[in-house]
């Protein structure tokens, strides 16, 4: 990353890739007893589109809300800037928030909402001005200047809180779902724009999110979080690639989970018969193997006498971009998918309903999982 | 929620729980005292503690017993069940009125202009109407038929409450009648139900808290009135309010009026617990 | 006969049944006659009748005098309080919900008859508290308090708490969070809650009966006892101004509320 381009193209304190949020051992239990966190550790580095992932209840939100200080972690530590964190308000963090619901506040016009945090800074008002209509021009609402929030669209509100926060100038910027009002094609738009706008400034981001698509489009990294605990944490491409966990494995995209034991030294006994696979297991280990329903070679006629199995086309969903086949083989079931182009690439074909096929299922796409006892 | 500093506590609560404490709860507390005190020397109370004024409210006596109080209380039962009654025919179908209406704002408007207006003067004007001269008798005299005795009565007394708490129980029901989703109608008609049956099923329901909100806000002034009764009922029409107003006025037997008024609000307080119980703490609310 | 029609032939019959009385009165103020109610012609010497009534003044200046410090000082301690109830969770919380719901609920009678024997207590045992104005406005500020804050309570209830927190996180301390956001949007609530227990002051008859004392006469306990004593016609006409008053004072509510 480059030049940053903040205000009057000041820089954020903390030097690109170095740790920006490091949490160690963080616990949080509700009252109701319900453990939102549970020993939760990783970092976060200065400069990078980190996101959060996870269903809802996972402790995403509880995370972030630690982050902003909303909430007192029960045990562990955090870190932001260098600084310890225990006991410091939010007002006093170098760290700003966008709201789910945007926070808007309700009795003041765009301007005012914008120019709400430089305010409670004391910020001269000619400085003010200039860094406010910065802010406006960042996220292109200019015109916009003097609306009450009720006055605005659910685009344009999102808006407004990105340019609250950020005029600022945060050393981490926290948005907590922050497109999930939005209808689709606004969220498409505005991902893209806030992903450029990162990559602009040079603002570390935080974001949580329960769209996987939006995760792995927007993310450098992606921690993936379940009941309290991170899953993985990983570039998109290796946690798309290679889940760690059943969980991740089906949480991102779809996957076809199997069933597998040790059967040699790269074999696996599986109920669709023997299947080899890229690394080393071990005897008495059970495994989960994963694939992704696109990486399944569909066809007429073997075209490996590896790794493939005998199926039956049990229904097609025709979905516009490709076809979707759920297949049956002894009991179990695959899901494939097949692109749907014009220029179809060699081999490719079509199926119908009952019809038995080989499906290909190569070695390298096999990703194996350790099945926890 | 936040742990509240002392400070913090001590600036927002403090000075009005105090304020309530003192003037509230510490009254309520000498009311139940002094139910247990006697009349004293210039008609003040005096001890020793007795149970003679509960004893002598609910009738009973070493010469045997004497419904005198209770009938009262119970008189005051009646009304208050009677014009909750007649409150809930009048003023149910007429929430749905101003909900189905297009002048709904001016409709309301006209509900909650009787509601503010003075309410001695809302029963006043009943007096104008039903007196031996009034607008009700001198219309029977234009038509030559002969005319009513209806002031001091006791019709006096119903007609008069029933009017005061009408606009009671319209405002609440209407916040309810308001919100009412209309589609769950359309679903039991599609699913099978009469008009009836529709009705009840999937609109009562949904108009209820704003229904049981409005019978509390009739039923419990209307127990513990005693202007409309002493108004229209010209001092013929005694009710429990009578009963308290005459011991703390004119006979002065504080002690025995200390009794009356624990008895009426422990029955209020009792009703209100049983309903709170099924209700929580928002279902109060709903009482505004 | 439709439902439709017969809903609207009810409520036609239950609008006549809330305006006959209120018509009545406000007729015959504008009577000349004295007594009965035979139109005798037209008439405003009531109401000028009214403008050289010193004590009638006197009752209008004690029920505004009331009505105005009661508010202040309800107004107040209310929010205050509805404050601290919606913010904190402590000790004994559950006990003074309670009693805020206690003057909401218990019959009138019992709430005035209390209070009179804890002044006369008062009185009698501390020196302090003699029936009178002072007595009238503590009654009134005693179940005042519970609906300011019971209105207050329930417009904090449905205030955004992100919107606190989006304050705290722009760098406001909680006296600015307090002062920037909260206030300016609970205001409205605030204002709603004063002038109902305006209202409920310069309306109320029962409490007063029971705390005033000798100089501290309000309008409604003078029309009581000009009724029990048998009306004068100004009666008729005081009551038609607060009937125009309490009028005006709804009109301007509602076109306030729907500039909001």
């Amino acid at each position: 990353m480059e030049q940053r381009r903040l205000f009057k193209g000041k820089r954020t304190r903390t030097p690109v890739g170095d740790a920006i949020v490091r949490l160690s051992g963080v616990s949080k239990r509700y009252a109701g007893g319900t453990l939102a966190l549970n020993d939760v550790s990783f970092e976060v580095r200065a400069g990078e589109f980190f996101s959060l992932l996870g269903p809802s209840g996972c402790g995403k939100t509880t995370l972030l809300r630690i982050l902003a200080g909303f909430e007192e972690p029960d045990s562990g530590r955090v870190e932001i800037a260098g600084a310890d964190a225990r006991g410091l308000p939010p007002y006093r963090r170098p760290v700003n928030m966008v709201f789910q619901n945007y926070a808007l506040f309700p009795h003041m016009n765009v301007f005012a909402n914008v120019a709400f945090g430089l305010r409670m800074k004391q910020v001269p008002e000619d400085e003010l001005r200039q860094r406010v209509a910065w802010a406006l021009e960042l996220v292109d609402i200019e015109q916009l200047a003097q609306r009450r929030p009720h006055e605005l669209s659910g685009g344009q509100r999102q808006r407004v809180a990105l340019a609250r926060a950020l005029v600022n100038e945060p050393e981490v910027l926290l948005l907590d779902e922050p497109l999930g009002a939005l209808d689709y094609k606004l969220r498409k738009q505005l991902q893209v724009e806030l992903m450029n706008l990162q990559e602009e400034l040079g603002i570390t981001f935080v974001y949580v999110t329960h769209d996987q698509e939006e995760a792995l489009v927007m993310s450098d990294r992606i921690a993936v979080m379940r009941a309290g605990r991170i899953e993985q944490l990983d570039f998109p491409e290796a946690i798309y690639e290679r889940p760690a966990t059943a969980f991740v494995a089906q949480f991102l995209g779809t996957s076809n989970l199997i069933q597998a034991a040790y059967a040699g030294e790269r074999l696996l006994q599986t109920p669709l018969g023997k299947l080899r696979v890229a690394r080393p297991v071990k005897i008495g280990e059970r495994y989960l193997i994963s694939i992704r329903p696109e990486k399944i070679r569909l066809s007429r006629e073997p075209i490996h006498h590896e790794n493939t199995v005998r199926v039956r086309v049990d229904d097609i969903i025709y979905t516009g971009a490709e076809n979707q086949y759920l297949l049956e083989a002894a009991g179990t079931e695959l899901v494939a998918y097949t692109l749907n182009s014009d220029i179809q690439e060699p081999g490719f074909e079509e199926f119908d309903y009952d019809e038995y096929v080989y499906a290909h299922l190569p070695a390298e796409n096999l990703v194996v999982i350790d099945e926890p006892a | 929620m936040n742990r509240p500093s002392w400070r913090r506590l001590l600036a927002t609560v403090a000075p009005g729980a105090f304020w309530l404490v003192v003037f509230s709860l510490l009254p309520t507390l000498l009311i139940l005292y002094a139910s247990f005190l006697q009349r004293g020397p210039h008609g003040w109370l005096s001890g020793p503690l007795t149970l003679a004024n509960y004893a002598r409210f609910f009738g009973i006596s070493s010469s045997g017993f004497d419904p005198l109080y209770l009938n009262i209380l119970g008189r005051s039962f009646l009304l208050g069940v009677v014009t909750t009654v007649a409150v809930v025919l009048l003023g149910y179908p007429f929430a749905f009125f101003i909900a189905r209406s297009r002048h709904k704002n001016l409709l309301l408007l006209l509900v909650v202009l009787p509601f503010w207006t003075n309410f001695l003067i809302r029963v006043y004007a009943w007096i104008v109407i039903f007196q031996r001269r009034g607008v009700i008798n001198a219309f029977l005299s234009y038509l030559h038929l002969p005319t009513l005795h209806l002031y001091p009565s006791w019709t006096a007394v119903y007609v008069g409450t029933i009017y005061t708490y009408l606009p009671f129980l319209i405002l609440p029901l209407y916040a309810s009648v308001e919100k009412v989703d209309w589609t769950l109608l359309e679903a039991a008609y599609d699913l099978g139900a009469g008009r009836v049956r529709g009705f009840w099923h999937a609109v009562f329901p949904q108009t209820l808290p704003g229904l049981v909100a409005g019978v509390l806000l009739v039923f419990i002034p209307a127990l513990g009135t005693f202007v409309i009764s002493d108004l229209l009922g010209a001092g013929k029409a005694i009710l429990i309010g009578n009963v308290i107003q005459q011991q703390f006025g004119g006979s002065r037997d504080w002690a025995f009026g200390s009794a009356a008024a624990f008895v009426l609000m422990a029955l209020v307080l009792l009703g209100l617990w049983l309903y709170a119980r099924r209700a929580g703490e928002s279902g109060m609310g709903e009482l505004l | 006969m439709s439902g439709r029609r017969l809903l609207t032939l009810h409520g036609v019959l239950v609008l006549l049944f809330l305006y006959l009385p209120i018509a009545v009165i406000v007729v015959l103020s504008f009577n000349a006659s004295k007594y009965g109610v035979q139109w005798h012609g037209f008439t405003l010497k009531w109401y000028a009748a009214l403008l050289g009534h010193a004590r009638i003044h006197g009752y209008v200046t004690n029920s505004l005098i009331i009505a105005t410090s009661s508010t202040l000082i309800a107004t107040i301690l209310g929010t205050l309080l509805a404050l601290g109830i919606h913010r904190y969770r402590f000790f004994g919380r559950g006990g003074l919900l309670f009693l805020l719901y206690v003057p909401v609920v218990i019959p009138d009678i019992v709430m005035g008859v209390s209070l009179l024997l804890f002044f006369a207590w008062a009185q009698n045992y501390l020196r302090a508290l003699h029936l009178g104005l002072g007595t009238v406005i503590v009654a009134h500020v005693t179940f005042q308090i519970a609906y300011v804050t019971l209105v207050v309570k329930s417009r904090l209830a449905g205030l955004d708490p992100s919107l606190e927190e989006a304050a705290a996180d722009l760098g406001a301390t909680s006296w600015r969070r307090f002062w920037k956001v909260t206030f300016p949007l609970v205001w409205p609530g605030i204002a709603a809650a004063a002038l109902l227990a305006f209202t409920l002051s310069l309306d109320d008859f029962v409490i007063t009966f029971f705390t005033a004392g000798p100089g501290s006469t309000t309008l409604p306990i003078y029309i009581y006892s000009s009724v029990k004593r048998g009306v004068t016609p100004e009666v008729h006409a005081v009551s038609t101004l607060m009937i125009l008053v309490t009028t005006l004072a709804l009109l301007g509510v509602q076109r306030a509320s729907n500039r909001r």
